[in-house]
């Protein structure tokens, strides 16, 4: 026997623990791992009408493959559907590129804004087709957009909120500290409902603003908030002296904060800035509540179809493993720029 | 929607909703004319939920479904073309302040009409287009054949619903007994009478309709004709635009009309050369009508060509021979048992 065996043997089956851990592993492999399986690979039907599905038994991906546009876009129309996807592609890449250090500059900031300008612009069908409403938006743009946008709208307002909790000027402090406690303090979903509920009622008469606008702005708010502590975080762990130094310098305020005091911040918080991202990326699937469809909500009515009746099973299958390779994405990205950062000569 | 929900979140769902509607309520809702903005647009903006047969968007994003038929036969009525619709899809929890708030024009997502939203609310319902009730599903093999044979039966209800009070108070009338067992999932829901747990699940018809569809032998079951609770779902629209509603009203009534006098999509154009003065007054062959009443002659022609009379929208969606299988019951004219009834076009 190898080396290598007697090893594995004593891994698996050493001592009581390590029995009763292999037992409990052998458990789940049995009752949970080998049915999905057969499920979803084995039994599978991969092709045809939900009534070959349903003579097949088994997972029927059939239903996905004929809903993947309607879950994947939601009622954005057909015709203009590149538009969508194209879309989808630049928030990607904005994504993308604020989460690799080498493009960390000032021009990230122009960079980032205007693909997103550009992704929105697309969607609207501007230039030069005819214009696509944002309630005919739908699927996965809009959890990528309202994910993004929420992020990155969210950012320069919690870094406001963050120096403003520190200010020395009581009525500034004042201000954020409402501002902060009262948004995390309520949960998101009552501050959908007053975004798209009662904020048209305080409206003047014949004034209107989008329902995606509003529910954007109001992800931004509730994200800010929440950000903001992070920032606060980042900012108590650089030591006074950074600041004083900045000051005995001869620099203003904002080139301290700037130059000095915010780079180390924001560094020191990155892990939990990307934690929260994971949290706002899934929490946009609340927005089914006021009647938007995200992904998970195309996906929900994607089953609703007399054609294709109670596939619900499939759809929140597909839709789980779409989530999860987003997660575990940006989870092992998270992973890597920490030792990325910490690693000695990082800027 | 069920599975997404836990009972923490519903219950700030609900707190949320109530808050909201309180608030609106205190508002004065917003004046001007519904029609007047409807004709600006160029579009009608209509609230609709997501069930199957009732509203739900086919695989090229779609919106089809019994409601939804009715919304594009409003959109013919106003502009003569069925696509000069918007259907937004609401959750229960929201879509009653959102109609208040202007949101929509009109809402066709299988609000009950009732005396509360009538006065409280500022609601002015159309006619009843569903014709709903708490239904109960039963095994077959059980050889009951209404309500009371129950007696001492375990029944399921869904969390959250009216549905709890009406079967207590309808067995206490009764003065019969059962027991019932609380459900939150909707999955969890049917499986119990899948699984033998219960002996039968209430619940609205219609959604008891679409349960069944999705047990592992739906035809081992059985829906109950007996209704325990009146559900009658009606188009809900805002107080303050009276020609709004009377444009609701008959086109609708409309489509009930067609079906009392037997015109279909198909036969339609055979009723042209009708002697019949009822006949003529409807289709628009004899125009004085249209004119006097300001809408195109041939509005309940172009409905009919466009979505059918009620009988067609019926049976396309959610019908015997669809997948929902739903039983006409009280949704037929009243020349046949049925509660539909039009008032007549003269």
């Amino acid at each position: 026997m190898t080396a290598t065996a007697l090893d594995w043997r004593k891994g698996l089956f050493g001592n009581k623990t390590n029995i009763a851990i292999t037992a409990g592993y052998a458990a789940f492999v049995w009752w949970l791992v080998v049915p999905f399986l057969q499920w979803a690979v084995v039994d599978a039907t991969l092709h045809g009408t939900s009534e070959t599905c349903s003579r097949d038994g088994g997972a029927c991906w059939a239903f996905i493959v004929a809903k993947a546009n309607f879950i994947t876009f939601g009622f954005y129309p057909a015709d203009v559907r590149w538009r969508a996807a194209v879309a989808c592609v630049l928030l990607l890449a904005v994504a993308v590129a604020i989460c690799v250090p080498r493009f960390w500059s000032r021009w990230l900031a122009a960079f980032g804004l205007g693909g997103l300008v550009i992704a929105v612009l697309l969607l609207l069908g501007v230039p030069p087709g005819q214009i696509v409403t944002t309630e005919q938006w739908g699927g996965l743009p809009v959890t990528l957009l309202l994910s993004v946008v929420g992020l990155a709208g969210a950012f320069p307002l919690a870094v406001m909120l963050a120096l403003a909790r520190q200010s020395r000027r009581g009525g500034i402090r004042m201000l954020s500290v409402v501002f902060i406690e009262v948004v995390r303090g309520v949960p998101f979903i009552s501050i959908l409902y007053m975004a798209t509920l009662l904020f048209p009622l305080m409206l003047p008469h014949g004034a209107s603003i989008d329902k995606f606008l509003r529910a954007q702005v109001a992800l931004i708010l509730f994200v800010s908030a929440y950000m903001a502590e992070i920032v606060r975080a980042g900012l108590s762990s650089v030591p006074r002296g950074q600041t004083e130094a900045g000051e005995a310098l001869g620099l203003s305020y904002f080139n301290t904060m700037q130059l000095i005091v915010m780079p180390q911040a924001l560094r020191a918080v990155i892990p939990s800035l990307v934690n929260l991202a994971i949290g706002v990326f899934q929490d946009t699937t609340l927005v089914l509540v006021i009647g938007m469809f995200d992904f998970l909500n195309t996906a929900r009515a994607a089953a609703t179809d007399p054609q294709w009746l109670g596939y619900y099973d499939e759809s929140f299958a597909f839709v789980a493993a779409v989530y999860f390779v987003c997660c575990f994405a940006l989870s092992r990205y998270s992973l890597w720029l920490e030792r990325y950062l910490g690693r000695p000569g990082a800027r | 929607m069920k599975p997404l929900s836990s009972a923490r979140m519903r219950h700030w769902l609900g707190a949320s909703a109530i808050l909201v509607a309180a608030i609106a309520t205190a508002l004065p809702a917003q004046a001007g004319s519904v029609l007047d903005a409807i004709n600006q647009r160029g579009k009608i903006k209509v609230g609709v939920g997501t069930s199957p047969g009732f509203f739900a968007p086919d695989s090229n994003g779609k919106w089809q479904g019994f409601f939804v038929d009715f919304g594009r036969a409003l959109a013919v009525t106003v502009f003569n073309d069925p696509a000069k619709v918007d259907f937004t899809s609401s959750s229960p929890q929201q879509r009653l302040p959102a109609l208040q708030a202007g949101e929509f024009d009109i809402l066709l997502s299988g609000v009950t009409e009732t005396i509360t939203r009538a006065f409280k609310l500022g609601f002015h319902f159309g006619p009843v287009i569903f014709f709903d009730g708490q239904g109960l599903l039963v095994k077959k093999s059980l050889g009951v054949t209404k309500g009371a044979d129950l007696d001492g039966a375990t029944i399921a209800i869904q969390a959250g619903t009216t549905g709890e009070l009406n079967i207590a108070d309808f067995f206490r009338k009764s003065g019969k007994t059962f027991k019932s067992v609380v459900i939150e999932d909707s999955r969890e829901f049917r499986n119990a009478l899948d699984s033998g747990r219960v002996d039968a699940l209430t619940q609205d018809s219609s959604d008891l309709a679409i349960q069944r569809t999705q047990l592992a032998r739906p035809d081992d079951y059985v829906l109950l004709p007996e209704r325990l609770s009146k559900e009658p779902l009606a188009p809900a629209i805002r107080w303050g635009d009276d020609r709004w509603l009377e444009i609701v009203n008959w086109t609708v009534y409309a489509t009930i009309e067609a079906e009392e006098l037997g015109i279909t999509r198909a036969n339609i154009d055979s009723f042209l050369d009708t002697s019949d003065p009822v006949v003529k007054r409807f289709l628009g062959i004899d125009k004085s009508l249209g004119e006097a009443i300001g809408l195109d002659p041939k509005f309940a022609y172009n409905i009919i060509k466009a979505v059918g009379n009620y009988g067609e929208i019926f049976e396309r969606n959610v019908g015997k021979n669809t997948k929902i299988g739903f039983d006409r019951g009280l949704n037929q004219p009243w020349s046949s048992g049925g509660l539909l009834y039009s008032p007549p076009f003269r």
